[in-house]
């Protein structure tokens, strides 16, 4: 059911604008390729989505042990790649069945559109450099090199579980399908009655996540070992998307568009690791430069009387 | 059957002395095992469910030993209330009463947990038990099995009960109590048959359910058997190294 509440008091909904950050030149180029993807387009009515091919598939060969090592990486990242990760987090958690998911940012919608040009700074970011972000923002690490044995791995495997796809042509099913802000904004005390209620129970009330030992199984939503404050998913338009789609586990598609922002923005009103791209240790300034034009964030904005975006250790 | 002044108290105090850490409860909980609980109906476990508690697979008793205290509770909650139905398992839950549910599901929980011994990364075949198990089957949004029950199947947290260390008969038998039988029309030689309800509708926020629902007789046979095929491994498992998926 479809929430309608007019009252704007209540609501936080900064205004998302497109304008060209001055600040460009100056900035690393690596580090600002967590910015959000173009809308993919509909999916023609009766069409499938585009069909990867299957695991047997992968040859066994030179080729295919690369594809199997690239998968593994892609699935335990955190077991398998210690040095470049940062926090309890696997690429999979996020790129749902193994990267292979629609509207869960497949990489077989991703491979095909790099190197993208972006008008915006007049420059290009390879495929490559997509991954360095998720390492550096999503799993709060340091990114691989370019050339790294991890980096090639995880290349092949995207570059084989796009075969036979159309390159350059953007595929339905690309990114996290996000769903309108709702008409009357969101409400984080409403997200919370939804977390409460549907997601406690595998990531906790405190939203760190469940571990069997020493391996995460519920990934952690917030908190040290959680994704930072520079992560594509600490936007709650982006977060939104992944959620209607993804969340609760299984059971994707029924929450509706307005508790999918509430439940994103409940997530993201927690704190997180810093961006690592803080500007002279001032969230303000870090906002001004990074966040404000950054779809619907929370970063530097003050919730309940606090200021978000200290960072956690 | 006397009671000992222990039990006795126990039963009268019940709520109050749920909250204290009491040896006399573990106690309690060993005895009603062994030899049942107060009212007679309340039968010895370990007559079903096995003397080291780890169930029996002939008659579709599970295992009970190593199991999450607070699963346990629930499910005996669950049985009493009707959400769970079971003809042999439904009285028993009955008779218990509240302090003698939280001792026997305290003693339990105390017992030795399923352990599996883990190897390298699996390669399942597509269409087979441990590809279910592994893999799922996204495009039903059946996520795979371990990644809500655990690697290996161990169990996660006090709401996801372990797979391992249970019987292929009595995993089919839940699968099958989630999903009910549609009916099924007469035929040449066979005679219409009516539909079966489910019998089982506890699983919290409907996870479970429609998992069960979608999966064909000839998946809820493999999978059921990749998990109790499992096995149970004598080896200790060095918590600090990581299962993979
Ligand atoms: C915390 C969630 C999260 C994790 C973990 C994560 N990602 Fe991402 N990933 C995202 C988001 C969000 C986007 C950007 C989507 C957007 O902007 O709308 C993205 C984008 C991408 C893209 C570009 C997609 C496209 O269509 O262009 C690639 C490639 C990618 N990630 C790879 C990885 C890899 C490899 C890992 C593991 C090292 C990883 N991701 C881990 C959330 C995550
Ligand atoms: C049944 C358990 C379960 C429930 C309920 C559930 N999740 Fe998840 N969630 C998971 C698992 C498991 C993953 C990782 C998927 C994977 O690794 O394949 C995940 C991943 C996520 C992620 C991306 C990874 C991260 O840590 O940031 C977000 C965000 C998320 N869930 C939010 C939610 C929200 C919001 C709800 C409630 C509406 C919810 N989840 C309900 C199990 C669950
Ligand atoms: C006469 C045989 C019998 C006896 C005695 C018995 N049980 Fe059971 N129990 C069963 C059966 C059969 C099931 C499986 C029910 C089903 O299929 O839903 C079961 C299931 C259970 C479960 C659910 C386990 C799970 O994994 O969900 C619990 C808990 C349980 N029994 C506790 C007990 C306790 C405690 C006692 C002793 C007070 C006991 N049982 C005595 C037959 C028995
Ligand atoms: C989204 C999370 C989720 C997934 C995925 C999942 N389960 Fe479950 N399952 C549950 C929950 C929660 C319960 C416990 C329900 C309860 O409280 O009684 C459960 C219980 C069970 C039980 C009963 C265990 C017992 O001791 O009585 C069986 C059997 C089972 N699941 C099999 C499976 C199989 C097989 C798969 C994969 C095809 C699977 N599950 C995937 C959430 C899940």
């Amino acid at each position: 059911m479809k929430m309608t509440l007019r009252c704007l008091s209540v609501v936080l909904l900064p205004l998302v604008t497109t304008s060209a950050l001055a600040a460009d030149a100056v900035r690393n180029p690596r580090l600002d390729d967590q910015t959000q993807l173009p809308k993919a387009p509909v999916r023609p009515a009766g069409q499938t989505y585009f069909q990867p091919p299957a695991e047997a598939d992968i040859p066994h060969n030179a080729f295919g042990d690369l594809v199997r090592r690239g998968q593994d990486l892609f699935m335990n990242t955190r077991a398998l790649a210690p040095q470049y990760v940062g926090n309890d987090m696997n690429c999979v958690n996020c790129h749902i069945d193994r990267g292979r998911k629609a509207n869960s940012g497949p990489m077989w919608a991703a491979y095909p559109m790099y190197p993208a040009y972006r008008k915006k700074n007049n420059k290009v970011n390879t495929f490559v450099e997509r991954m360095q972000g998720c390492f550096q923002f999503s799993m709060n690490g340091k990114p691989p090199a370019a050339d790294s044995e991890v980096m090639t791995a995880l290349t092949a495997y995207a570059y084989w579980m796009s075969t036979g796809i159309h390159l350059g042509k953007a595929q339905p099913g690309r990114g996290f399908n996000e769903p309108p802000p709702p008409k009357g904004g969101y409400d984080i005390a409403r997200g919370k009655a939804v977390y409460d209620k549907q997601c406690a129970l595998c990531h906790g009330d405190d939203g760190t996540g469940k571990k069997v030992g020493a391996t995460s199984v519920f990934p952690p939503l917030w908190g040290k070992d959680s994704y930072n404050w520079g992560a594509g998913m600490h936007r709650i338009n982006t977060a939104a998307g992944f959620i209607q789609h993804n969340m609760p586990l299984g059971r994707g598609r029924t929450l509706s568009d307005q508790e999918a922002w509430d439940v994103a923005a409940y997530v993201n009103s927690h704190e997180r690791p810093q961006d690592p791209r803080l500007v002279n240790g001032d969230i303000d300034e870090t906002r001004k430069r990074y966040h404000a034009d950054d779809g619907v964030n929370l970063y530097g904005v003050v919730v309940d009387g606090r200021k978000l975006g200290q960072g956690v250790q | 059957m006397s009671l000992s002044p222990t039990r006795s108290l126990a039963l009268c105090l019940s709520a109050s002395l749920l909250t204290l850490p009491l040896q006399a409860g573990a106690a309690d909980g060993e005895a009603i095992i062994q030899q049942g609980g107060s009212n007679p109906a309340a039968m010895p476990c370990m007559s079903c469910h096995g003397t080291d508690g780890k169930g029996m697979a002939a008659g579709g008793f599970p295992r009970l030993a190593g199991l999450p205290e607070a699963y346990i509770a629930k499910q005996l909650a669950d049985f009493k209330a009707g959400r769970r139905e079971n003809p042999l398992m439904q009285p028993i839950a009955q008779a218990l009463g509240d302090a003698e549910v939280a001792a026997v599901a305290r003693a339990y929980a105390a017992k030795p947990k399923v352990n599996v011994k883990v190897g390298p990364v699996e390669r399942p075949k597509e269409g087979s038990g441990a590809w279910l198990a592994l893999r799922g089957a996204w495009d039903r949004n059946i996520p795979e099995c371990t990644l809500c029950h655990g690697p290996s199947g161990v169990g996660v947290g006090d709401a996801f009960p372990p797979l391992a260390g249970q019987s292929a008969e009595y995993i089919e038998a839940q699968l099958r109590a989630w999903r009910g039988t549609p009916a099924q029309p007469a035929g040449k030689k066979a005679r219409a048959v009516a539909a079966v309800a489910p019998t089982r509708s506890n699983d919290p926020n409907g996870l479970m359910r429609h998992i069960a629902a979608d999966l064909s007789e000839a998946e809820i046979k493999a999978v059921a058997a990749y998990f109790a095929g499992l096995g149970e491994s004598t080896e200790p498992f060095d918590e600090s190294q990581h299962r993979l998926r």
